[in-house]
This record gives C-alpha cells, structure tokens and sequence, in this order.
C-alpha cells in the first residue's frame, strides 16, 4: 500500500472542512466508511489517494431512525449492525436481504451500505435492491446537502456523482406503504464469498383485492450500472403477479440486459439467469406482500 | 512518515502502538506486537485466517486500519484461553480432530466465538454460513462443524 | 489379510500433541517467525507470459535509501545442467532454477526476474517499482492444441521431445511422451458389443493452501545460512538451495515450521534460495512471504488436461480393451504428473488389451508441481466418466460394472508391476453395501459413483527415539506434520513399546538435528517414516531386555517385553518382579547409561490404496447450479493409525476433489494473465458449500508394514471429479465431459439439450 495520511472527523462540519481543504489542493480524498472495499482497493494500489478521511465518528453517519413516514440509514453503518434490527429487517426485507449478502460474517461486521454504493460496483448486491425501493442519498459537501435517487448516483464503473469535497452522509427510503414488500436475489456460483453473476431486486405493492398496482425491479451485474427496468414493472402492475406476469417481467429484465463476458460468466447465462432472478425475487416479493395484506399491514 | 498514536485494548489489556495509516490491524498485531497467533492467508477479506472481534463484532483484521482502533477491546486468539484452561471451543477443535495443518484454526475459533456468543444453539446451516467466511482447505468443514455442534450442546446443558 | 489384531491404540483417535499450541496461536508458522535486524524480500515478476529479458538495471533501486540488495538471474551460478528434483515433484533442478530466477526469458506471467531486500516491506516495493526490465515480448503459448501444434510459438528452441521411436532434431512444446500398451487392442474392440468414447477437458487447479510461502534466512559473513521455512520437505529444500547456488549442503540448515497447508504444492523450493543470497548480499536476516496473489501466479497449480478415452466391453460388462489419449500441460518447463496419469487411468481393472498415449507440453504458465495424487484425477476423471457411461450402454449397476472388472491381488497393474494384496474389491462391495449407496434420491436429484487410486510412496526415512529419564519417550524425525502426523508416530511408537500414548512426543528436527526424510508427500510419512519409528522402538524394546538381563544377572534370551515391561520367560525366575520401561530408564545409569536408537531406510512395499466415492447432487435446470446433498468416501486405509485424521484426509480430499469438479480453474486472457488469482474467484469450497462427508474406512492391510498402513493421504482426491460428474448425468441425463461443472457451463449444456 502506498503511504497516505489518515483522520477522522467526529462531526459533519469537520468532515466537510477536511474533504473542502484537500478538494482545494486537489488531492484525492478518499472517504472511509467500512472500508472492506476500500481496503483491498488501495492494498492492489487500485486508488492511491493522499488522504483518507474516516466518516465513522461522525454521529450522523451512523444514525438509524425510522420514522412513520422515511427510514434514514447513516452511510456507516455495518451491515450486521442493520440486519440485528428486527424492525427493520421486517420493513425493508429485500434490502436487507442484499446488505446480508455481501461477503461473511466478517465483511458484514464492517461492510456499509453506503460503502457498497459508493464503490459502485456493477456487481453490488445492496444497489438494484436500494433502487427496487426507492432509496435516496443524503449527500453533503461545502455547498450543503443535497438528495437525488440512487438510480441517478451511480454513474458507471466505480464512478459515482460525488463530487470533490462531498461526502454520502445517509440513505433515505420512503417507509414501505401497506400491503408493501421487496426482495432480492443474486446468483453466486458457490453458496458464500462470491460477487454477484447477476441480481435482480424487486418491490411490489397490491391493492385490497390483490392485483399489483405498484412496482419497482432493478437489476445489477448485467450493466454497467444497476439499472432500473421499468418495462418488467409494467408487466406486473395491473396483474395478480401470477406466473404470466411474472415471466413477462423476467423477459423484460433478460432484455434490458446488457452484459459482458468475464471470469464470473458469460453473456448468455447472465441474461438468462437475471430473467430466473426476476420472476424468483417478485415471487418471494408478491408472497411476503400477500402476508402483510392479510395481517391489514 | 507520521506515525499515529494508537492506545487500544487486546485481550483485556492495555496497548499502545505507532502505527503508518496504511497499515492494517493484522500488520500491527502480527508484526509490531508480536501477536502471530493471528494468520493472514489473503490480505483481502476473502480467507478468514485473520479473524478477531473488535468490540465483539467478528472482523478481518486484515480489513482494519490499526489507526481505526483506538479505544476498541480487540480480542485474539491469544485471548480466548480461560483462567481455567483451554476455551471449550479450542477444547472441542482438538477433540474433533477439526484441524489439521492448523492454520485456519486460529480464524475458525474466533469466528464460532462470535457464532455461539450470538447464536447458542445454531443450525447446522446457520453453522456453516457463520463459518463461511473461513477457508479451511484440509478438513472438508465436516470435523469443524461437529465440534462446534458439540461445544453448543455443552453450552446448552444437559437436556 | 482380514484377522483382527487387539492394538491397544492403533485405531484410536487421541488428540494430537501439538494440539494446544495450535488452537491458542502459539505454533509458529512460515511468517510467524521474526529475528532481530531482519529486513524485507520481495520479488519482482514478469508482466508478461512470454518475453525475452533484454536488459534489466537495478542501479536506481539500489541506490534508494533503505534498500540493501538486489538480484536478478546474473546473481546465480548457471542452472545445474544434470540432476533432476526428486519426490513427486517432477522436472530438472535446472530448469527449477530457472523457476526460481528467470535468466534469459521469462516464461510466465509472475514469473521471477528480480528481487530485492530492503529496510520494510514498503520500500522493497518502491525498489521493485525503480527496476528497470527491458522485455522483448513474444506471443504466449496458452492453449495444449495449439502448443502441440506444428508452428507454434516454441517456449524453448532446445525442447526436443523425448521418447519418441525415433530421435528429433526439430524442436517442440511437447516435451515427452510415454506409450504404456498391451495386448491388441484392435483385436480387443472387435470383441467388444458396446463402445463408449468421450474426450475431457480440465483446466489448471491450485493446491489452494491457506498459509502463502514464506521464509526467513540468515546468512553469515562464512556463507553459512539458517532457513526457516514452511516446507514439506525441508531435506529436499536444503539439498536443491544447494544446487542453485552452488554452495555446500553443510552450510546450509533448514528448520521446518509448523506447516499452514501444503497437498504437494511446498515441495517445491520457490523463495528459499532467493532470501539465502539475499541475506548473504545485505549481511542480515532476509524474510520473505509472498502474497496470495503471488501464490496463485508464481507456484505450481497442476496440470490442465485433455483427455480421449475409448472403452469396449462385451454385453456381460467384461472390458475388451480401452485407449487413452491423454496431453497434459508442464507449464513453462518439463516436469508434469503427465506419467502418473498414464500409469494410472486404467489402474482399477483388469484389462488384457489397452493403449495409453500420454504427451506432455510445454506452455506459458507457471511451471505446475505436484498437487495430491498427482495426475491420476485428471487421467481418471476420464475413465471413470467413461466407464459410467458404459454401465447406462449396458443397463447395468455401475459398481457391478467394476467389480466385474476390477483389479485384485495378481492382476498385472497397467504399469508393469503384479498388484500385491489390495482392497479395490473390499471397496466396490462396502460401496454397494452402504446405506447411503441404496437410500433414496429427492426427486429429480442424481447420484454417481467413480474410483480412486494412488500408489502411496515409501522413499527414505529416519527416525529416533530417545527414552527419558522417566521412561517417557521422545521420538524425533525428519518429516513435517502437516496434518496430525505427530500424533500417527506417537500411537505407533506407543503401541509397539507398550506404553501409554500421553509418554510419546513427537518432534519433527531439522536437517542439522536428525536424519535425512524425504518429504512429506505421496501419503509416505505414515507408512516410511512410521516404519522407522516402529524399527528404532522395536530396537529399545531388544536394549531393554538387554538392560534387564543385566540387572537380573541372567540372559538376555529369557526377558520378554510384554506390554510395556521386561518379565522373565516361564520359569526362569518367578520371583523377578517385572521391569517397566520407567524401571529400566531410571536404573540406566548403572546398565550402559541412556536408552537411544534410530533406524533409516529407504522404505519398500509401499500399499497402493484404493477409494470409491458416492455423490449425490441436486441440478438447479434454470441456473446450472449444482447442490451437494451428500458425499460418502470409502477407501482402503490399510489399516488407520490415527482413525479422526484418516477420516479427515478422505473429507479433505473429498472438499477438494468437489471443489475442482464444480467452479474451480485457472482462468487466463488471451494474454496469458490469470484473472482470477485470489480466493475471490479462485472458488475454492466454503463451509456452506458443503455436506457432511461421510466415509468408511476399509483395512485390508499392507503386509510390507508392521501395521499395515498403506497411506491415504493421496487418493481421497480422485475419486470426486468423476462421482461429480457422473451424478450430473444422472440428475440431468447429459453427459458434461468438461470440468468445472460451473454454472455456465451446466446451463449451457441444459440448454443445448433443448431443455
């Protein structure tokens, strides 16, 4: 590893400050949260930044409220930490499904969420499940703090729309309404350890008789990006997400596609198998759904 | 190069060390202090041998910075042994036969720490999902499995 | 061979001495050792797969501050133009020399061109980076066809392949070939009713140890130098640094650390003689381990492989005659487990009428080494698939199929020799016999069965053992315990003195302390090294009724030694209370003084060992992804000295062999850079990956070994590549000739078939 300099900030403002100063000289900072792909990252000399700046004293990153109408997930909170958070496992299971995939037990006892869509990996899991339910990040810099869709953060290839002197402070998720649920599935070629071959996530909200009337499915590892494939949604909504329905969205999604050949697959199985994922996770999403209607939740 | 200052808790007892940014607990831990009984098979998160709990929660040290430590109770497998004796988790390893070149053990005792602390009387499955984030290339897991079966059902009692 | 013998602790399964230090971090491993003034080692590798070295300068790097030497292949003696390395890892000491240095070409990607020495770990990289290597790059050989075809690039323009009816003077990258046959095999087809043909591919696999090499040398200003190391085979590594550097076997020491995995891969010599010149150039202790990355890029996977196989049967299952066809990749330099895999396809059966043609190849990828049973999985992958179709051709069980032809006590093995007494039988019939080969399938799940086989090694041993003054007992010897063999000498020491198992401790010394070994590879520690354990305790046993008859004043011919005590022999003298070996160690002083002995060997009759494996497997038909629902090995022990680590050879083995035949392989570019050298994407089981593994261990035993034992630590590998494959035909009902069973490829396959 190349020789850097470390700090860690224990307020927003101090944090800002930090990235604001070396932003100005032009020195790469790179922001810290969990650090499991960070740290491989600049071990490979992958990144070779002056300054890493760690965000995990700063109380606000590693804040979790949820609120009757949002859910704030601070940027720096591990994964393990999120899924022993009964309540929100219950509300959110197919993101929290996603931020459990990531790597082992070990991985999990540092790696974030915010870290995960930072790293903009096509590959991480937490992404298309974050767009399936609508996340929004919590960006602060010198000029303030601003939110857009996730959808809308991750650029391309470990490129994200941070800017110099800015900072992923949280995640916002609109709270699931009633009869509301999601879910995630990837393929991984063993059962642990691996990236995803490709992933699909998916939430779906039914009316009182039962028939979808909103959805959301996004796809990851088959892109560039995560991508968010509004076709498969229309072939949900307006149906009782039976198995025509959701073969059609599968259809979708192995059409919205767009993957490459590599070591962990090649461009047939990934398009094929997002379809598999698709109609598995809207199954899985529809039935977990189902239960909450007829709980009246 | 700026050393930082780290003041930290191993195994119940206080630690300082000099440390460079870049290096990691694992580097700290095996080289600076000596604590070899930590392994590093990997360097990149993927192989568990470098297992420790940082405030209880089950790591790769090898995914730490040292200088991200300060303040923390980090425990090692130098740490696990009792007042008593032998951990029963090591007790059981070497009852079952559950090692065999022992390089992954150290990780592997770590980790079913943190499993059994968590989760008393776990699956087999949960068992082998907990534990997959440790390589073991000699046993198979077959070995490791039952011995940490076997220390959960001593934790659990007589039935 | 099946009479009971009562052992007292032959069999059991006591906890290993070395069991505390190594579940409290104590045991010192490869890097676990650090000396005071040592500095840093690393080395600088090819970028390329193949290029000619045309000039490198280290002049900037050593001149950086903190940095105390630097070599390149110039540094080196010229590599040993005779000798070859021995045990099983194959190929010459000099082209092994030209592994550890590259000279005129690099010949891999990773393949060493420098190293340096420098104050910290960070500053040998800043040297490495101020290195200036001109290459002159050639076009990288990756693929066995196109390396045996005519007009291929050529690795080297010296490589004329051996064997051949008549002499070439055309060089080649097939750098042997071996014809093994007998009787006629046209004849033998025309006999047959059904013939299955197949040919098989499988990529390059790694060992996959956990613990990455390493080692520490410190280099007096005499050329007198002391390696730690993890090691197999500390003898062979001080022998070979030898020869690489041309120094004196005498001034070398080579202390064996606890040993964090190994299955063939630390029988080669990689960083030893690099940190030896190293330390001797900065005049202090030189540590160097390499990365995980380096492990995979720069150490010997074993062989990729491609196999034909033809096999002719009559309609009663009887074997008419098989061909084999087999290349197998050496990497860059000759040296490859191609033979044993040609001595081994046919080995389970009894065949009048076979060919074997076998070629070994030259290409750019790392030199490969020896990897458990070397060469028989991939040879018997394909035998065994095919010998699983066959059965389906001829609707019969496929354990009867082999059974009906299975070899036996007499039956002249495909490689010359009569087999002495082996346990291929005993195996196929406890197969048939288990629960888990006739309980039942879920639905749509397959099962498929193959065999195993591995000579098993004797090769030379010493071994001492020195009794205390307490009568405990010390044994000493030469080979590294890489998986409870401390505990195997303890039991064998114990049981032939008589004593209890908690009197024995095993060391293992280094090469100034103890006799030579050869390395701890080809399942020959139990068997050789137990042997001469087992000799110098039974010549304790004689110095102890000699010490009794001293003490007794009578003859040495009327002591017996029974269990554990000198008595006298009916009607000597009853009134002569029995001497224990404590008894006899106390009273020393006054009978000769202290109890020692020591026996070495080159150990005969080594008991090849048998194995048949059962899978069953679930097929996910819409992803390709294979589930092992349960595993069951079976092979011939010969007899089991330490039963739990015989049990967990064949499980290791098992994980293994499942790990290979599902997702792992080296996957290169066109380039020739591998992409996937880390545990990432090197896929190498998980504990969530697996099942139980169950096993039952069959003793039919070795009557060339005071206890039998034959050696497992081999064949536990082989069997699995082909169960696996053969339970996915029998889940799918597609023949998958190719390994890795990867999700792609199984869907792939699913797909073709139009399902």
């Amino acid at each position: 590893m190349e020789a850097f300099a470390y700090v860690a900030p224990s307020s927003i403002d101090e944090a800002v400050a930090e990235l604001a100063k070396h932003a100005k000289k032009g020195h790469r900072a790179q922001v810290l949260a969990g650090g499991t792909d960070l740290l491989v990252q600049l071990r490979g000399a992958d990144i070779e930044p002056r300054i890493l700046v760690d965000i995990k004293k700063v109380a606000e990153t590693n804040r979790l409220h949820l609120g009757k109408n949002e859910i704030f997930i601070g940027a720096a909170i591990p994964s393990a930490v999120l899924n022993e958070n009964t309540e929100l496992v219950e509300l959110l299971p197919g993101l929290l499904e996603a931020a459990d995939l990531i790597g082992s037990t070990q991985i999990q006892g540092r790696a974030t969420l915010g870290g995960n869509l930072c790293n903009a990996s096509p590959a991480g899991d937490t992404i298309p499940a974050m767009i399936a339910v609508g996340v929004s990040c919590v960006i602060i810099g010198g000029k303030g703090q601003r939110e857009m869709p996730v959808e809308k953060f991750v650029l391309g290839v470990g490129r994200n729309a941070l800017k110099a002197g800015e900072f992923l402070v949280g995640l916002k998720i609109p709270r699931p309404k009633s009869r509301s649920a999601d879910a995630y599935m990837r393929f991984i070629p063993r059962t642990e350890m691996d990236i995803a071959v490709a992933g699909c996530g998916v939430s779906v909200t039914l009316d009182a008789k039962g028939l979808c009337k909103e959805a959301r499915v996004a796809i990851g590892a088959v892109a560039p990006t995560a991508i968010l494939v509004p076709a498969a949604a229309r072939a949900l909504i307006g149906t009782t997400l039976d198995d025509a329905a959701l073969a059609a969205a599968a259809a979708a999604c192995s059409d919205a596609a767009s993957p490459i050949t590599d070591k962990r697959g090649t461009i047939d199985f990934r398009r094929k198998v997002v379809g598999v994922l698709c109609r598995r996770a809207t199954a899985i999403a529809r039935d977990r759904a189902l239960a909450r209607k007829a709980l009246g939740v | 190069m700026n050393k930082i200052q780290v003041i930290t808790s191993i195994n119940h007892e206080e630690v300082e060390f000099l440390c460079e940014p870049q290096e990691t607990l694992l580097d700290v831990l095996r080289e600076t202090l000596g604590r070899t009984g930590t392994k590093e098979g990997c360097a990149t998160g993927d192989c568990g041998a470098c297992s420790v709990l940082v405030d209880d929660r089950l790591v790769c040290s090898c995914l730490v910075l040292a200088a991200e430590t300060g303040g923390r109770e980090i425990t090692t497998i130098e740490g696990i042994a009792t007042e008593e004796g032998l951990h029963p988790i090591q007790q059981k390893f070497l009852d079952h036969a559950a090692l065999q070149c022992g390089i992954c053990t150290p990780g592997l005792i770590i980790a079913t720490k943190s499993l059994l602390d968590r989760h008393p009387d776990p699956d087999e499955t949960t068992i082998r999902y907990w534990l997959a984030g440790n390589l073991c290339r000699c046993t198979g897991y077959d070995k490791i499995v039952r011995a940490v079966q076997d220390v959960a059902r001593d934790l659990a009692g007589p039935a | 061979m099946s009479e009971s013998i009562d052992y007292k602790l032959v069999g059991t399964s006591p906890v290993r001495p070395d069991g505390v230090d190594k579940v409290t971090g104590r045991a010192q491993y490869g890097a676990d050792l650090n000396l005071p003034n040592q500095i840093h080692g690393k080395v600088l590798r090819s970028p390329y797969a193949h290029a000619r070295i045309k000039r490198i300068d280290t002049s900037r790097a050593m001149a950086m501050p903190g940095v105390y030497a630097v070599i390149t292949g110039e540094d080196f003696p010229p590599p040993p133009e005779h000798g070859d390395v021995g045990g099983e890892a194959g190929g010459s000491i000099g082209d092994l020399a030209r592994v550890i240095m590259a000279r005129d070409k690099a010949l891999y990607h990773g393949h060493a061109v420098a190293a340096v020495a420098a104050r910290s770990l960070r500053i040998a990289d800043e040297a490495l980076a101020a290195i200036e290597v001109e290459y002159e790059v050639l076009e990288p050989v990756l693929d066995l066809d196109a390396a045996m075809a005519p007009g291929a690039p050529l690795l080297d323009e010296n490589c004329f392949t051996k064997n051949l009816p008549e002499k070439t003077d055309k060089p080649s990258n097939i750098a042997e070939v071996m014809v093994l046959s007998r009787g006629d095999v046209d004849q033998g087809f025309e006999q047959a009713d059904v013939i299955v043909e197949g040919e098989y591919r499988i990529p390059m696999a790694h060992q996959g140890y956990i613990e990455p090499h390493a080692c520490i040398a410190n280099t007096n200003e005499a050329g007198q130098s002391t390696v730690w190391c993890c090691t197999q085979a500390h003898f062979d590594f001080r022998a070979i640094t030898a020869k690489v550097l041309n120094m004196n076997v005498a001034d070398l020491k080579f202390i064996a650390s606890e040993i964090g995995g190994g299955f063939g891969g630390k029988t080669v010599v990689y960083l030893e003689p690099l940190a030896v010149l190293l330390s001797l150039k900065a005049r202090r202790p030189v540590k160097m381990k390499m990365t995980r990355e380096e492990v995979f890029r720069a150490t010997g996977p074993t062989s990729g492989t491609h196999c034909k196989i033809k096999v002719g049967a009559k309609k009663d299952g009887t074997l008419t005659a098989a061909t084999a066809w087999m290349a197998y990749e050496a990497g860059a330099y000759a040296g490859s487990p191609m033979g044993a895999g040609a001595m081994t396809v046919f080995v389970p059966y009894d065949l009048e009428n076979f060919k074997v043609e076998g070629y070994e190849v030259l290409l750019n990828k790392p030199k490969v080494g020896a990897y458990r049973a070397p060469g028989a999985p991939q040879s018997m992958h394909a035998m065994e698939s095919a010998m699983d179709d066959l059965a389906r051709e001829l609707n019969m069980d496929p354990l009867d199929l082999r059974l009906k032809n299975a070899a036996e006590e007499g039956t002249r093995a495909p490689y010359g020799p009569k087999f002495p007494v082996i346990g291929l039988k005993e195996c196929l019939r406890a197969a048939k016999a288990h629960p888990n080969y006739t309980r039942a399938l879920p639905e749509g799940a397959g099962r498929g069965v193959a065999v195993g086989f591995w000579f098993n090694f004797g090769l030379q041993s010493s071994a001492e053992v020195h009794i205390n003054e307490n009568g405990t007992v010390t044994v000493v010897e030469g080979n590294p315990d890489i998986g409870g063999s401390r505990a195997s000498m303890c039991i064998m020491a114990a049981e032939t003195l008589g004593v209890p198992y908690e009197s024995v401790r095993t060391l293992i010394g280094d090469t100034e302390s103890t006799g030579f070994s050869n390395s701890t590879g080809g399942s020959r520690t139990t068997f050789a090294t137990g042997m001469a354990v087992v000799r110098a305790c039974e010549d304790i046993i004689a110095q102890c009724r000699a010490r009794a008859a001293v003490t007794w004043g009578i003859d040495e011919d009327q002591v017996l030694w029974v269990d554990g005590q000198a008595i006298p022999a009916s009607g000597v003298n009853d009134e002569l209370k029995p001497l224990s070996l404590a008894d006899i160690a106390e009273n020393a002083a006054k009978t000769g003084g202290p109890l020692l002995s020591r026996a070495s060997l080159t150990a005969k009759g080594a008991g090849p060992s048998f194995s048949v494996n059962i899978a069953d497997l679930q097929v996910d038909r819409e992803t390709g992804k294979i589930d092992v629902l349960a595993f069951t090995a079976i092979q011939d022990a010969g007899r089991a000295i330490h039963k739990a680590y015989v049990e967990g050879q064949l499980q290791g083995g098992a994980a293994q062999g499942l790990g290979w035949a599902l997702n792992e392989e080296y996957i290169y570019n066109a380039d020739g850079i591998m992409e996937n050298a880390g545990f990432l994407d090197y896929r190498m089981p998980v504990a969530s990956d697996l099942p139980m593994i169950d096993t039952h261990i069959v003793e039919v035993p070795n009557p060339r070994h005071p206890y039998g034992v034959r050696g497992v630590g081999e064949t536990p590998i082989v069997a699995p590549l082909a169960a696996t494959a053969n339970a996915v035909r029998d889940a799918i009902g597609i023949r998958i000739h190719d390994l890795p069973l990867s999700p792609p490829r199984v869907l792939a396959a699913l797909d073709a078939a139009g399902d």
